[in-house]
């Protein structure tokens, strides 16, 4: 109870948790595939942003003849992935933490607008069936939704243009596909700058690096999911 | 082991000496001759011939319809008609940007005529059949040419220069007729890599560097590479020839053709090389073939032409022509060394400043194979840099492709009253009009134009001319071809191409711009929000975790 005048209340007793009788235990909850397909997506994404930067002439660090062939060739690999990781999603049922919601959506946000200026704790608790945020899920979903569809959809409308070249204005069709491409892909590099500096709020940069590394994190556990866990899925269990 | 030694050192020498006595064997035996005629041997021409029309009947006498077939060629003709607009072109109407004209300068210009005696362009060629020159093309003896300013008669005596502008010598007809064979490079070349009066002067990809190429000059011509003649890729039927600057086949959907089909009628890359002649199993390969329809392949596989150390003339300024030295006498400049060390002019007093260029980075444009030229009667705006042949094409035609010139800076002369192009007469030593011999533009120029039948104001002037020549020779090899982002850089080689979409010429396109906008909105508010938390010192409480 001092401890409580003191810090700021803990995530559970300030009622933004619906589980008041969890306890926080270190649980994979990054399967191999996962955490394989987040790093190829990072180290994809970082190929494509800097072939790309390259053949639009930001910088001429490698011929414009390799940055296409590897910009079309980790392209492709990318959206093979995500046709995996979009099965992998579905059938797993993984795909409902990215689901938007409202419940602790202001919080989150008050959170990061105020809260993380005056010292006081991350108002979501991770559970093991939720290990996204509110407004991760929000941020998320329009990426996965609006955004990564606009950037692959139109790098594979560009990369097959001989195949529609014959349409009135195609040039010119071409160029707008070629500068929404570009718009989106800037705003995906946005994204990462946001994504790597969200890492160093509420735990150190490597604490936030960590789990998708591990595979594991500190998550609330009902009593019921901790003495599953304990008795079927040790293996899940670190600590 | 020592005796089966002996028998294997026994066998070897018995094979080497049977080596040994079968290629002397070979040596002996009499060589197949490719043609099934030996033209020496032939009694029509065991005799001494006193001029190139003699040779040329003894020629009709067996090969009654080649006169009839190479009077139906624009070799004989010099005139061809544009399909898309109608207008007459060829060398006998059209004015250029080297010396003019042919008409009023006959015997000069038409000493290249496959034909002796064509000296007047306002009839047609002689209609004799012997007016025909054969040997110009057939002679393979090396040692028949024509005079420089003869209407295309054949040096008899070493008195003059010929086409080539070496000294004349006496040819011998007897051993070029009984030379006759399929037309080799030397034949084209003397005159079409002299074309302009010197060597590559007017096109820029044709010079006496194709004789004996090497290979990162002319992969196809060279003898390290494919070591082509001409006709290898310029087919002839009933002796006309495929390929024509007037009628290029600017896009060849035709490709290789049908299976087993040779195609001979086009000289185009594609009727060897296919329409997706990069490979097909490569990223780049692919977006190479991509290419095709948009660019020619000249385009890229002709990264600069007058190579091979023989420099092409890329401007002509008329009207400083005149000069005289100190001593009166007409002055001339020779201030340009090209790479095979031969000087060039830079100033003649009978034309002018010359500029030269060696390795030129070609001019692109829109080109669907023909040009439109700008004749003696059209009204041209002399404050207006005039296009002597303006390039026909467009991205919408579905014909046209981005393929590379020369373009030839000139400034000569026009009529200034009725703002036409001027016909000159520059060449005639004996004549009182011809510039080269009095040095007098109103004269020349007068007699010129009524040499053509021209109307003349009296009245003269010069004006700046683009005169542009398609590129196709000089192919390099592959590894030298034009790299991607010499024309997908800002400022490439193909600005100002319009109707294109050049992904990396502009890194400032809108969608960059608003996608900049986007990032620096989200990086600032990152840089915002870490600079806050400094502030407040309030990040630090997240960390400590409990």
């Amino acid at each position: 109870m001092t401890d409580d005048a003191v810090k700021p209340p803990a995530p559970f007793k300030r009622g933004l948790t619906p589980c008041p009788d969890c306890t926080e235990r270190e649980v994979l909850i990054y399967p191999r595939f996962e955490r394989l397909w987040h790093w190829s997506q990072a180290g994809s994404i970082v190929i494509l942003m800097f072939t790309g930067l390259g053949m639009n002439g930001v910088h001429g660090l490698i011929s414009f003849e390799l940055a296409v062939r590897l910009h079309t060739i980790v392209a492709l690999a990318l959206l093979l992935l995500w046709v995996f990781a979009t099965f992998w999603l579905f059938t797993t049922g993984s795909w409902k933490v990215f689901l938007p919601r409202m419940v602790g959506l202001f919080a989150v946000a008050r959170y990061y607008a105020y809260g993380v200026f005056k010292g006081e704790h991350h108002p979501f608790q991770k559970s093991l069936a939720q290990r996204l945020n509110p407004l991760q899920a929000l941020a998320y979903s329009a990426l996965k939704a609006v955004v990564f569809p606009l950037v692959w959809g139109t790098g594979l409308v560009y990369l097959t243009y001989n195949f529609w070249k014959t349409l009135p204005n195609a040039p010119f069709l071409l160029e707008v596909v070629a500068n929404i491409h570009l718009a989106v892909a800037y705003i995906v590099s946005g994204f990462v700058i946001l994504h790597i500096y969200l890492l160093t709020i509420g735990h150190s940069f490597r604490e936030g690096v960590r789990p998708m590394i591990t595979g594991t994190e500190k998550v609330a556990l009902t009593p019921e999911q901790e003495a599953y866990l304990e008795r079927h899925e040790t293996w899940r269990l670190v600590d | 082991m020592g005796g089966r030694g002996w028998r294997v050192a026994g066998l070897a020498a018995v094979l080497a000496l049977c080596g040994v006595i079968g290629a002397a064997a070979q040596d002996a035996a009499p060589q197949i001759s490719q043609s099934t005629t030996d033209h020496s041997k032939l009694k029509e021409l065991q005799k001494e011939f006193a001029s190139g029309p003699e040779v040329t009947a003894a020629c009709l006498s067996c090969h009654t319809e080649a006169a009839m077939q190479v009077k139906h060629s624009i070799h004989w003709k010099w005139e061809f008609e544009n399909p898309s607009t109608g207008q007459i072109l060829g060398k006998s109407h059209v004015v250029n940007s080297f010396c003019g004209t042919v008409a009023s300068n006959e015997a000069r210009c038409t000493s290249c005529h496959t034909g002796y005696g064509w000296t007047d362009m306002s009839a047609p060629p002689p209609s004799e059949a012997t007016a025909v020159d054969c040997l110009a093309c057939h002679d393979t003896s090396g040692q028949y040419t024509k005079l420089d300013s003869a209407a295309g008669h054949p040096p008899l005596e070493a008195k003059g220069e010929t086409i080539t502008g070496a000294d004349a010598w006496a040819v011998d007809l007897k051993k070029a007729a009984q030379s006759v064979g399929a037309p080799g490079r030397e034949n084209c070349g003397s005159c079409h890599f002299y074309g302009g009066g010197g060597d590559n002067v007017k096109h820029g990809d044709l010079s006496s560097a194709l004789y004996h190429p090497s290979l990162d000059v002319d992969v196809h011509m060279s003898a390290e590479g494919e070591n082509f003649t001409c006709s290898t890729c310029h087919h002839s039927d009933k002796h006309v020839f495929a390929g024509s600057r007037y009628d290029v086949h600017a896009m060849d959907p035709g490709g290789t053709g049908k299976p087993g089909q040779i195609r001979q009628d086009v000289a185009t890359c594609e009727s060897c090389h296919g329409n997706a002649p990069h490979k097909a199993f490569s990223v780049t390969g692919r977006k190479l073939n991509d290419h095709v329809d948009r660019i020619a392949c000249q385009t890229c596989h002709i990264p600069s032409f007058a190579r091979g150390g023989v420099a092409t003339k890329t401007g002509w300024d008329w009207s400083t022509a005149g000069r005289m030295d100190a001593d009166g006498n007409p002055a001339h400049e020779e201030n340009y060394v090209q790479g095979d060390g031969t000087a060039r002019h830079t100033y003649l007093a009978t034309k002018g400043d010359f500029e030269w260029g060696e390795n030129v980075v070609p001019h692109y444009a829109w080109f669907n194979g023909q040009v439109e030229y700008t004749s003696t009667d059209k009204v041209i705006d002399p404050t207006q840099v005039v296009e002597i042949n303006r390039i026909e094409g467009s991205p919408d035609d579905g014909r046209s492709r981005i393929w590379p010139f020369k373009r030839m800076e000139g400034r000569q002369a026009y009529d200034a009253g009725l703002n036409h192009l001027a016909y000159v007469n520059v060449w005639g030593p004996t004549t009182d009009t011809a510039y080269w011999t009095n040095f007098d533009w109103a004269k020349a120029i007068e007699a010129g134009m009524a040499a053509a039948g021209k109307e003349y104001s009296g009245q003269y002037g010069f004006v700046d001319t683009h005169m542009y020549w398609p590129i196709t020779h000089m192919v390099a090899p592959a590894s030298d071809a034009v790299d991607c982002h010499e024309c997908h850089a800002p400022q490439g080689r193909m600005a100002g191409i319009a109707g294109v979409y050049l992904p990396g010429s502009n890194p400032t396109s809108p969608g960059a711009l608003i996608g900049i906008a986007f990032f620096l909105a989200m990086a600032s508010g990152v840089l915002l929000h870490t600079v806050l938390r400094i502030i407040t010192r309030g990040g630090k409480g997240g960390k400590t975790h409990d």
